[in-house]
């Protein structure tokens, strides 16, 4: 009995994987999301099996409650919200984790130094730090609290102290240097850690939320592999073990399309204006152009290229936008999107809310595959972006050099929409807006998209 | 060997296999795969039933049904959002 449940894990392990795999094409993505939906239910039904339930009403109310809160939560959030639910979701299943390794713990207060020792406290430490670090970046990400850095004199010494109190609260709850009752220690151990978790999110600015997501979904990861080392169990270590992977995978492309390390974004405190003249932004004169004037510049040219950015998402005109794509294409214009890896909230976040506009996949581009099209390409239109097409990326004293971005300056029209000059995230005017060969389509996204719908519609 | 060092060479060869699939999955996809990854560590569960089955006491079992709701929030929230999304992506 005990090999063939082993064996279910393995099968279910080995199902997760193959789903995963099934995500390296949009054709096969949904029948991979089924095949990781089937591994986990062969995996809890194996765990069902083989633990002697003494009373089910407990693990039935637990399931009631989440699967309740869970399913109401996916069928009804905005896709501009998703950052939002993932990042709450991280938290569910770090506290999870989490509540796996205390559960643990006060079943041996005295366990002691030694492996299961060590593991629980990783295992509660990770998963409390990913509990509370997600909840605070989903307050930031639904404007519970401000977005803003919260920063203090001696932050980092005061976190790093606080995280040298954790580890040394850990080893006392094991009964090391301290004699004290390991389960009050335990208590305090937990708490201070709950409260790193809040003290290392706090800081850090709401356009690095992409960045610090993907992050904790990697530790919500870690944690199950930490509640799997707890309990001897290996698929929980095998899952855990690819979502953190997956998680750092993303970190790591995050801070890539930012250009910025990870110690920068945890540490920075990046943003405002710092260096910069701002009286000197949005001085310079411009090319104004409007709608009318801006359908005749896409109408009749043969290459479009859309350039979609967070304000696109904020104004909610993706809908509109894709009219004036269909437009387009219906009068033979070949029209591409290209999106920067930091577009949205979160990784592939603006590719989401394209889907959903109905823009057809294989229209959607990323920064490598399009990069080296803007210079055959007759007009960009870029609607509610900034940074990512800033040209000072390329000025080596620029307080964005070496950021990645879009070189949109190389086609032969580039149409700004945009509500006005004022500057990106980063706090920096932009060449690009000044340029011969810039037109600025100035308003709110969502109307002026409504605007060009119609001018487009009236093209002879 | 002991049974964490198994677990070890596990969880390293887990991470390493988890790289190479999920390196090639693109860009355009990286919202599913995160809100997949999420229904993925819902695996949590598993450990939060052995533990609410075991669970002496009322300390215990609220910490075992607290982790089970957290988990189960994760699986069926994570897959039916993934779910949600992806079927959105179409080619026309």
């Amino acid at each position: 009995m005990e090999t063939f449940i082993e064996l279910v894990y393995l099968l279910s392990a080995v199902l997760f994987v193959v789903g995963l795999k099934r995500l390296q094409s949009p054709a096969t993505a949904r029948g991979g999301n089924a095949l990781a939906s089937l591994a986990m239910l062969l995996a809890i039904v194996a765990t069902v099996v083989d633990t002697e339930i003494l009373t089910w009403t407990g693990i039935l109310v637990g399931v009631a409650i989440g699967g309740l809160l869970g399913g109401v939560a996916a069928r009804r959030v905005e896709m501009t919200d998703m950052p939002q639910l993932v990042g709450i979701f991280n938290g569910f299943g770090g506290g999870a984790s989490a509540l796996v390794a205390i559960a643990e713990f006060t079943a041996n207060p005295t366990v002691g130094m030694g492996t299961t020792g060590v593991t629980i406290m990783i295992g509660t430490l990770i998963g409390a730090v990913t509990f509370t670090g997600s909840f605070v970046a989903f307050a930031k990400l639904q404007g519970l609290m401000t977005g803003n850095p919260i920063t203090f004199p001696g932050q980092n010494p005061f976190n790093l102290v606080v995280f040298l109190g954790v580890i040394f609260l850990a080893a006392a709850s094991l009964g090391v240097a301290l004699s004290a009752d390991p389960m009050v220690l335990f208590w305090i151990f937990l708490g201070t850690a709950l409260l790193l978790g809040v003290l290392i999110v706090i800081p850090i600015g709401g356009a690095d939320m992409p960045v610090v997501i993907s992050l904790l979904n990697s530790y919500s990861g870690l944690a199950a592999s930490a509640a799997g080392f707890v309990i001897g169990n290996m698929v929980l270590i095998i899952s855990g073990a690819l979502v953190g992977a997956s998680g750092l995978i993303l970190t790591q492309l995050m801070c890539k399309g930012m250009n910025r390390s990870l110690a920068n974004v945890a540490f920075g405190g990046f943003g405002g204006s710092a260096g910069v003249d701002r009286a000197q932004i949005g001085q310079r004169p411009v090319r104004r152009a409007d709608a009318e004037a801006v359908a005749a510049e896409l109408g009749y040219v043969n290459s479009v290229v859309v350039v979609p950015g967070y304000g696109l998402a904020v104004a909610q005109a993706q809908h509109e936008l894709r009219k004036v794509g269909d437009l387009l294409e219906q009068r033979g214009v070949d029209v591409k999107y290209a999106i920067h890896p930091v577009a949205g909230r979160m990784p592939g976040h603006m590719n989401v809310l394209l889907a959903e506009a109905d823009v057809s996949y294989d229209k959607l581009f990323d920064l490598d595959e399009i990069n080296s099209d803007f210079g055959s390409t007759d007009a960009v239109l870029v609607v509610g972006a900034n940074d990512v097409v800033n040209p000072s990326a390329r000025d080596p004293d620029s307080i964005i050099a070496g950021m990645p971005i879009l070189d949109v300056d190389a086609a032969r029209r580039v149409i700004i929409m945009k509500r006005s000059l004022s500057p990106g995230f980063a706090g920096i005017d932009n060449d690009l807006f000044y340029m011969e060969h810039t037109l600025m389509f100035f308003g709110d996204a969502k109307d002026s998209m409504a605007d060009l719908v119609r001018e487009v519609r009236e093209l002879a | 060997m002991g049974e964490l060092m198994i677990g070890l060479y596990v969880f390293v060869l887990a991470t390493l296999a988890g790289r190479e699939v999920i390196t090639k999955v693109p860009p355009t996809l990286h919202t599913p795969l995160m809100s997949g990854a999420n229904a993925i560590s819902g695996i949590a569960i598993v450990g939060a039933i052995v533990v609410a089955a075991k669970a002496e006491g009322t300390l215990q079992t609220a910490l075992g049904i607290a982790a089970i709701a957290m988990a189960t929030v994760n699986v069926v929230g994570g897959f039916m959002v993934t779910d949600r999304m992806l079927s959105m992506f179409r080619k026309r």
